[in-house]
């Protein structure tokens, strides 16, 4: 099953997750049925608590469903976690603040027990594919937020993992920084071919991102529609002017606002 | 720079208060000298006396002064007579208990984080252990060693110890606690052992809760070591230092002594300072 290149990369069906809290249960997802092939990019998007960060977490073993099937490379997201297939973007950089640029990136490696010349090797080949090649022996408090977040981007790619698990992970950057990031993530992604994951609360990151998209609704949090993109892979930044990409924006925004009227 | 003047401030009304008090308290002597001799004396006289008694109930600020400057300076550092002696014989008893006590205070609060059997039972006891007075426990301590031929540095190191362990405990649990969700959660998805975890995480996060509780810790360790030294019919040590002045009402020996300890005890937290700035620079965590 594993090696078959056609099945899932990540398969939900009729997921649910309840959180027993102590003014009563919350349905945190219900019914989620989603299926992500090998190389999609695929957003989640919808407003706020309507389940996108337990979803990734579900997916990342980091929370655990009360019912329904999840299959991460077709086998469970506990053994996918142990097996490393993925790494895990969190909405804050979240860099240790004693270890320097290089440091932070080297971490998994140290832990997976990569031999020390991969190790420089490797920290050096993503640190310039996240464009921090001269920063490697700063700390990161010597780094503004983005590149904070890029080297945190770098800490997650740099292990073999062939998903990338990525929560708002420019939530907190203005909108200039923010089109670079987008726009080196689409390279990144062409040139590794990772299956990735992307959680955003903005309608034109969704879509100019991703080849898929995922429209969530809060109370409970479910899918209300899967929008496959229609862009060309190759996509320069004004392609955001287009009439394909308006028309997909649109689609999105109306999800949306179809999730909100349901309460 | 620009902080010398309010420290100079405070510091000189300090002096003129316990000069004051030093008058006050050391004039009586004086009277009731007069008095048995049959003499009146003059108010800038009973002033004068009260400064430069021999035995007064509160001496002035430069006596002190002077048996610090007699005690590490005037002696050669053999005699008994020598502060630099007793320093030491304090300094080292109380290195070798803050030692033992920052092991403990580490090892369990290793155990307690790790393993909820240990947080449930070696907590309560260890909050126990510091709500007996010191001053109770360590002449039997000394007296149960000293049955066992155990004299000298240990037993006193043992109660210095038995002080410091307790702040760096606390601390260090804390700071092994520090690290967020967040920061767990990351290494859950290197499937990180315990051991990763602990050695990549937990002890470098908790490093500026040891040093502060280090800080803490070595001053409680200074002040076990004295407390241990009143009991043991010690000869050396600041601690003996005080007793013996207070048999013979050595007041000036008294104060000497203490001001000895507070000196002591001021220089050993500025070294734990600036170890503390070293390895956090080194640590990338001093900004
Ligand atoms: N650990 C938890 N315990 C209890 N309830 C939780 C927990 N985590 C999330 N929830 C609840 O589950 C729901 C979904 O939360 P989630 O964090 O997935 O939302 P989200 O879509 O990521 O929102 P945002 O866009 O604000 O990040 C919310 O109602 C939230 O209150
Ligand atoms: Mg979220």
């Amino acid at each position: 099953m594993k090696d078959d290149v056609k099945a899932p990369v990540i398969f939900a069906k009729d997921l649910n997750l309840v959180f027993e809290t102590n003014d009563g249960p919350v349905q945190a997802l219900k019914d989620v049925n989603l299926s992500i092939e090998r190389g999609d990019f695929v957003s989640f998007i919808g407003p706020s608590g309507c389940g996108k960060t337990t979803f990734l977490r579900c997916i990342a073993a980091l929370e655990h469903p009360t019912s329904g099937t999840l299959k991460v490379n077709s086998i469970p997201p506990d053994e996918a976690r142990k097996a490393r297939s993925y790494g895990y973007v969190f909405q804050a950089a979240g860099l240790y603040p004693w270890r320097t640029i290089a440091g932070n990136v080297k971490l998994p490696l140290e832990i997976m027990g990569y031999s020390k010349a991969e190790q420089e090797e490797r920290v050096r080949k993503v640190l310039s594919l996240v464009d921090l090649e001269g920063f490697a022996k700063k700390f990161p408090w010597q780094l503004s937020g983005g590149m904070q977040q890029r080297a945190s981007i770098a800490r997650a790619l740099a292990f073999d993992a062939d998903i990338l698990l990525m929560d708002e992970p420019f939530g907190a950057l203005d909108e200039i920084v923010r089109d670079r990031l987008n726009e080196e993530l689409l390279k990144l992604w062409a040139r590794t071919g990772k299956t990735i994951g992307f959680v955003t609360h903005s309608i034109p990151e969704a879509v100019y991102l991703s080849t898929k998209i995922v429209v969530m609704s809060p109370r409970p949090g479910r899918i209300t529609d899967v929008i496959e993109s229609t862009l060309p892979k190759e996509r320069p930044l004004d392609i955001r002017d287009s009439e394909e990409f308006l028309k997909i924006a649109h689609r999105v925004r109306e999800g949306l606002r179809a999730g909100h009227a349901y309460d | 720079m620009r902080s010398i003047l309010p420290i100079l401030t405070v510091l000189t009304a300090i002096v003129a208060l316990w000069y004051g008090a030093a008058v006050m308290l050391n004039k009586q002597w004086t009277y009731d000298q007069a008095a048995r001799a049959g003499v009146t004396v003059t108010f800038s006289q009973v002033l004068a006396d009260t400064m430069t008694q021999e035995r007064p109930v509160l001496p002035a600020p430069h006596q002190v002064a002077k048996g610090l400057w007699d005690g590490f300076a005037g002696q050669k550092i053999t005699s008994k007579k020598s502060l630099v002696l007793h320093s030491w014989i304090t300094f080292s008893a109380t290195m070798a208990g803050f030692a033992l006590g920052t092991l403990a205070g580490i090892v369990l609060a290793v155990g307690i984080v790790h393993s909820r059997a240990m947080d449930m039972s070696v907590m309560p006891w260890a909050i126990a252990s510091q709500t007996i007075p010191i001053l109770a426990i360590a002449p039997m301590v000394i007296v149960v060693l000293a049955s066992l031929g155990i004299k000298g540095l240990i037993p006193k190191a043992i109660i210095a110890a038995y002080l410091s362990f307790f702040p760096v405990l606390v601390g260090m649990v804390k700071g092994l606690r520090a690290p967020d969700g967040m920061q767990l959660d990351l290494l859950r998805t290197y499937n990180a052992s315990g051991s990763q975890a602990f050695w990549k995480l937990r002890l470098p996060s908790s490093m500026p809760y040891l040093f502060a509780s280090l800080k803490v810790g070595v001053a409680a360790a200074l002040v076990g070591t004295i407390v241990a030294e009143l009991p043991a019919g010690a000869s050396q040590g600041l601690g003996a230092r005080l007793l013996s002045g207070s048999y013979y009402g050595q007041t000036i020996q008294i104060w000497s002594a203490l001001f000895a300890a507070a000196i002591l005890a001021a220089v050993l937290v500025l070294i734990v300072g600036v170890i503390e700035r070293v390895v956090l620079k080194r640590m990338g965590m001093a900004k």
